[in-house]
């Protein structure tokens, strides 16, 4: 196995809902240049790692680093500063604002924030060159461009995942954390998107969560399969397949995938 | 980048051209006015002012606080504590002194308040403005429940407030200077990240911003501008007294920017005046046999804004841009 560089790594991270551990002693690396895919069935936890992994939720027991800090107990906003991105399985958007607009506060958040500088109270945000700049790429990116200065409630359900898409990208993150970000697409558009994570692949680590199996043999270096909050097996796409545990607990009919 | 948008923050030529006419008249008034309706239009924009400043929670970031007229009061009561029995105080020292006591009691209580969310936001803030409002009416040395006076306007030196006129577009210019200054900050990266905070603070702090920070600013800000409005209120009225940082207060400046429209600080204007003068039509109705009709002005003022919410969520401004936007159509 060729050097690796880790970016984010999870140890024994559990979280626990009253009884319930959503996710139990689950352990999770990223590396540059590595899309890691989580899969398993509904409910085995793998939003649920998502959220831990963005400080969405906080973790019952277990350590987060992220780039050498330790980030575990941290804000959701310290980490996205921590340059880390995350998409969300339920579209979770500026439903008001257009394409454009969702955009490029998603690039924005690059930007100093410094809200308490009047200064910066009298600048314009349409003139940030740099944000508009960024802003224009992901929505090239993600394929919205005709789409951009449409409402983003009004545009299709496939169109908003890949506003979601789209604002990861603007915020230029290094590790991504993407929560089934294929979901709803059509097959043109899916396909694109697989194209789009094998090139950003090269300078970022990737966190996939999806069900859509040949998106996931197609670009994943890793894959990572979740069962009841557990992991059940790790390693390249290769070992998953061939592996009878996972073929068991996990695929169940033969038929559910190709291999 | 003219993207539709459904809290009207980018102005439809119509609106523009109806606050260009506005100012116009603002300008001709005093030229024209009785002193009485002189007085009345300059506590008009004070109160649009006070609006606008509370608009920036309301209407831009989705913070409604009903404890707004608490930061109008405290600059009102600075001023008439700094102003001496038997001189004026210099404008140059009390307003920024006045305005700072209002943005520093806004600091302290939005640290407090900004991290509540919705209705729990709404009440904190409306039990701090209490809080503030008994702190004076029940200490004889803050004035207790008969309030101040204040026997001179502040003293500017190159212009004599004393003057009504000269007030009149004192008041003016700080009307025009707030909105002017509140657009812009709509437009700015600070503007765009408090209206996101309203629309999705979810989303705003999963892309990285502190949502905290940003809130506080706003709050701290609008208590500010809010003491701005104050202060000016303070030196035209000539008194103070709790009722202006009263429940009162608080929720009428709710009204006026909810019937002008909120989120683009135009409609808090429109709201302001609207709302005053209504209360004087409502003030004044005839009365009806043995019903005095004008004793229950509260009630018209409710009826009417329930009418209007249902029939204009948008307000005031929604309503002209509706009426323009047919006619256009009808045009072509």
């Amino acid at each position: 196995m060729s050097e690796r560089q880790t970016l984010m790594s999870a140890r024994q991270l559990t979280k626990r809902f009253g009884g319930l551990a959503a996710v139990n002693d689950v352990n999770v690396d990223l590396w540059l240049g590595h899309i890691h895919a989580v899969i398993g069935p509904n409910g085995a936890g793998k939003s649920t790692l998502t959220n831990l992994l963005s400080g969405d939720l906080p973790p019952t027991s277990g350590t987060i680093t992220l780039d050498g800090h330790d980030i575990t107990g941290w804000t959701p906003e310290k980490i996205s500063r921590h340059r880390l991105g995350r998409s969300y399985q339920k579209t979770n958007i500026f439903r008001t604002f257009s394409v454009w607009d969702n955009v490029r506060l998603a690039a924005q958040s690059r930007e100093r924030h410094a809200p308490w500088n009047p200064l910066r109270w009298l600048q314009s945000a349409a003139g940030l060159t740099a944000v508009n700049q960024r802003c224009e790429r992901a929505i090239d990116l993600a394929g919205l461009t005709q789409r951009s200065q449409t409402v983003a409630a009004t545009i299709s359900h496939g169109e908003q995942r890949q506003l979601e898409i789209a604002m990861v990208l603007a915020t230029d993150a290094e590790v991504m954390l993407l929560d089934e970000p294929l979901a709803g697409m059509g097959s043109e558009e899916s396909a694109k998107m697989v194209e789009v994570l094998k090139r950003l692949r090269q300078t970022r680590a990737i966190l996939l969560v999806e069900h859509d199996m040949d998106a996931v043999f197609a670009v994943a270096d890793t894959i990572t399969v979740m069962v009841n909050g557990e992991v059940l097996e790790s390693g390249p796409p290769a070992q998953i397949k061939a592996s009878v545990a996972v073929q068991q607990a996990y695929l169940g009919s033969e038929d559910s995938f190709h291999v | 980048m003219s993207a539709p948008q459904t809290h009207l923050e980018i102005l439809p030529r119509s609106v523009q051209l109806l606050l260009v006419l506005g100012l116009a008249a603002l300008i001709a008034f005093p030229f024209v006015g009785t002193n009485f309706y002189i007085d009345m239009v300059n506590r008009m924009m004070i109160l649009a002012i006070f609006a606008m400043s509370l608009d920036l929670l309301q209407g831009v970031t989705g913070l409604v606080s009903l404890g707004h007229a608490a930061y109008f009061g405290i600059a009102g009561y600075a001023l008439a504590f700094l102003t001496p029995e038997g001189a004026p105080v210099s404008l140059y020292t009390s307003l920024p002194l006045a305005v700072g006591g209002s943005a520093l009691a806004a600091l302290i209580i939005g640290f407090l308040v900004v991290r509540t969310q919705g209705i729990y936001f709404i009440m904190v803030t409306m039990a701090f403005a209490q809080m503030v409002f008994f702190l004076f009416f029940d200490n004889k040395a803050l004035g207790g429940s008969d309030g101040l006076f204040l026997n001179f306007k502040p003293d500017a030196v190159l212009i004599d407030l004393e003057n009504k006129q000269v007030f009149y577009f004192f008041t003016l210019a700080c009307l025009v200077g707030v909105y002017a200054f509140l657009r812009r900050l709509l437009w700015s990266p600070f503007g765009r990240a408090l209206s996101g905070i309203r629309v999705n603070e979810h989303r705003m702090r999963a892309l990285g911003f502190g949502t905290f920070s940003h809130k506080l600013a706003a709050f701290t800000l609008a208590g500010a501008l809010a003491g701005l409005a104050g202060y000016l209120w303070a030196a035209q009225s000539g008194f103070v007294n709790p009722e202006l940082m009263g429940f009162h207060m608080s929720a009428h400046a709710i009204m006026m920017v909810i019937l002008g429209g909120m989120g683009n600080f135009a409609g808090a204007i429109i709201g302001a005046f609207s709302f005053e003068m209504l209360l004087h039509v409502f003030k004044d109705l005839p009365a009806v046999g043995n019903f005095e009709t004008g004793k229950h002005w509260q009630m018209w003022m409710g009826l009417f804004i329930v009418a209007l919410i249902v029939f204009a969520p948008k307000g005031i401004l929604g309503l002209i841009t509706r009426l323009f936007a047919r006619k256009e159509e009808r045009h072509e």
